[in-house]
């Protein structure tokens, strides 16, 4: 499915880098083009820099940031999942027939995750124990999980989660810093030092080399992609409880689109589609880039739709031009 | 291998059969040749568009945005006759081949020139072309009653006892076949997706190739743009939302596989006839339409599931997961 490397691949991130690497780097270029949107923004809407909006701002992102994470380790490891956003349409619907059921909101959060993880366990075993492509088998449960989203509610809609479930989506920590928020840093924490700092990330990275070599050298690969198939699977379920507290009810078309952000965040986030390299930081900058972007143009009318012109447009672009730059540089030389 | 093909086909041909026994054993007018007729001039389009996407696939690429590909070609032909209903219909249709062609050749570009993988460009383009639809729209809708009878009329013709809708995609089925089997073009596209290193040293440029299929599917997208509107009667920024993933589908129950180089013209058309049978069969066992997504997802499965096993068998699969980790 990938493309054929003609050349070798990029090597993936050093530990230790020289200082001129680090400020060329990828995570500085994200800096300055997240800096340059938010001073835009300023300029361009005096609504913007009040410290409401920009609590509204992050709304926008930690839903979908907190699946690219995981997303980001799995694409590391040259797989994708797609079906992220459909999970979180199933999960939102089991947590709905739960609440029909007279469930409180400790057992509703508890069914939005485990029917996440369930969906990812799926996902994993058939990609690791059949030893399936996992673009077309997450294609396949995308259909499958937002399917039976579709089957139990139809046209119709659960509502009337409990306040406290809400909470969840909607509730604040502290001042303006949302739930939502704090449950992104701290998730975020966790995986940069689980892909940068432990041997499980090590070997995620080795995996995306070159999964032959990690295999003779000890890994466990069918292992290690099962776990991340389990953990995207968690974070959509997670994803779920947040979003549909957030909104406070379940469509089966819930989160829709969702799967293909995510995807850009990771890919914007510096994270090679080929897999073998990436950041989380990128991630995280790439998230809050995406966030700034739509939430600018929200304030300047701009309707979604066209919104998505400047993401997708940004997808191409932020890949096109170091490209471009090395073409260009190659032929100076 | 010739034989392995031959098998899976006719596998996939008896489960299309099977469906339309079963529905027939309760519902005897489901297989009247009339309805079949309908259900084949259903499944016109999405057959067309499963044979675009073949040859991306064969090259080991991908095209996630043939369904805006589609609703941008087709806002911008509805555009076109409402404004200027004078323009004859053959001119529009090709004018739909060429936009949608470059909207391809976009894509291919960018694949061939900068080397990005396919899946980045076109799920880039997958939402740029689709938010073009409501720059060039202004949001608003192009319904019946502005587009002229002959664009609305024309597919409804019929052409010995059969829609001119189905003719359209009979004959791109056709020259796609021809292309496939008859053309050093068409053995090309196989040849890069099995084999690139090879492909290579046989004189195959393989960026070219891929910007070939990109053209081709966006070619299909196009043309299928004008017959999709003006099937349904209605131009929208919502047209044919979330196809993408129908036509993949399509696709990978052919038995074309996602990883290049296998898959056949009568596997793409009967994946599509699959999808299209199964859709018209379940309003009439009474099945909510609801069910046709979760139905669609599992025959996915079921096809990998089959096809991985038949390409295992094969030998291929550790070339490929070599290739894939190198």
């Amino acid at each position: 499915m990938t493309d054929f490397p003609a050349t070798g691949r990029q090597l993936p991130n050093r530990l230790d880098k020289p200082l001129k690497s680090a400020v060329l780097s990828w995570e500085s270029l994200l800096v300055l083009v997240a800096l340059a949107i938010f001073i835009a923004n300023s300029f361009a809407s005096p609504y913007f820099l009040n410290e409401w909006s920009l609590s509204d701002m992050t709304f926008n992102f930690t839903e979908k940031a907190l699946i690219a994470l995981a997303m980001a380790l799995i694409i590391i490891t040259g797989e994708i999942d797609l079906s992220v956003a459909s999970i979180i349409a199933l999960a939102s619907t089991m947590m709905g027939l739960a609440l029909q059921a007279g469930a409180d909101t400790p057992v509703l959060v508890m069914v939005g995750i485990c029917v996440g993880v369930l969906c990812g366990a799926f996902n994993g075993f058939l990609v690791t124990g059949l030893k399936l492509p996992s673009i077309v088998v997450t294609i396949g449960t995308m259909s499958l999980f937002r399917g039976i989203a579709y089957i139990v509610l139809g046209d119709q809609s659960f509502k009337g989660y409990p306040a406290s479930f809400s909470w969840f989506g909607q509730g604040y920590v502290f001042w303006v810093i949302s739930f939502e928020l704090v449950l992104f840093v701290v998730a975020a924490v966790i995986f940069y030092v689980l892909l940068q700092h432990t041997n499980f990330g090590r070997r995620v990275y080795a995996i995306g080399n070159n999964a032959t070599a990690a295999r003779f050298s000890g890994v466990r690969v069918d292992r290690i992609k099962f776990v991340l198939f389990c953990l995207t699977g968690l974070m959509s379920g997670i994803a779920a409880v947040l979003l549909t507290a957030r909104l406070g009810s379940t469509r089966p078309s819930i989160a829709e689109g969702f799967e293909l952000e995510a995807v850009t965040m990771v890919v914007l986030g510096g994270v090679s589609i080929l897999g073998g390299s990436g950041t989380i930081i990128g991630v995280v900058l790439a998230a809050l880039i995406m966030g700034l972007v739509t939430f600018g143009l929200g304030l300047l009318n701009v309707p979604g739709i066209v919104m998505s012109i400047f993401i997708g447009s940004l997808l191409i672009v932020v890949i096109a031009l170091p490209i471009l730059f090395r073409m260009w540089r190659q032929r100076r030389a | 291998m010739n034989r392995l093909l031959k098998t899976r086909e006719l596998w996939l041909a008896l489960g299309i059969f099977a469906v339309i026994v079963l529905v027939t054993l309760r519902f005897p007018r489901f297989s009247q040749p009339g309805n079949l007729l309908t259900i084949f001039n259903d499944t016109s389009i999405l057959m067309m568009l499963a044979l675009g996407q073949m040859a991306v696939i064969l090259t080991r690429s991908i095209d996630l945005s043939m369904a805006s590909n589609l609703a941008l070609t087709g806002m911008v032909v509805a555009m076109i006759n409402a404004a200027a209903p004078g323009v004859p219909i053959p001119l529009l249709i090709a004018g739909c081949v060429v936009v949608g062609a470059a909207l391809g050749a976009f894509n291919g570009i960018l694949v061939w020139k900068l080397d990005i993988p396919p899946i980045v460009v076109t799920l880039g383009t997958l939402t740029i072309f689709r938010g073009l639809v409501f720059v060039i729209s202004g949001g608003a809708w192009v319904n019946a009653a502005q587009m002229s009878q002959e664009f609305i009329q024309l597919q409804r013709g019929s052409f010995l006892g059969l829609p001119i809708l189905s003719w359209f995609a009979v004959v791109v089925a056709g020259l796609v076949y021809l292309l496939m089997t008859r053309t050093p073009q068409g053995r090309a596209f196989y040849a890069i997706g099995v084999n690139p290193t090879a492909a290579v040293y046989t004189g195959i440029n393989v960026g070219r190739t891929k910007f070939l299929a990109f053209v081709l599917a966006g070619a299909i997208s196009g043309l299928c743009g004008y017959l999709w509107i003006s099937r349904y009667v209605i131009a929208s920024v919502e047209v044919a939302g979330g196809y993408e993933l129908t036509i993949v589908a399509a696709c990978v129950i052919g038995g074309v596989s996602i990883a290049g180089g296998i898959g056949t013209v009568a596997g793409a058309l009967l994946g599509a006839l699959f999808l299209g049978v199964v859709n018209n069969a379940l309003p009439v066992i009474g099945v909510s339409p609801f069910w046709q997504m979760a139905i669609s997802g599992a025959a996915i499965l079921i096809a990998v599931v089959l096809n991985g096993r038949s390409e295992r068998t094969k030998g291929r699969i550790i070339l490929n997961k070599a290739e894939a980790g190198a």
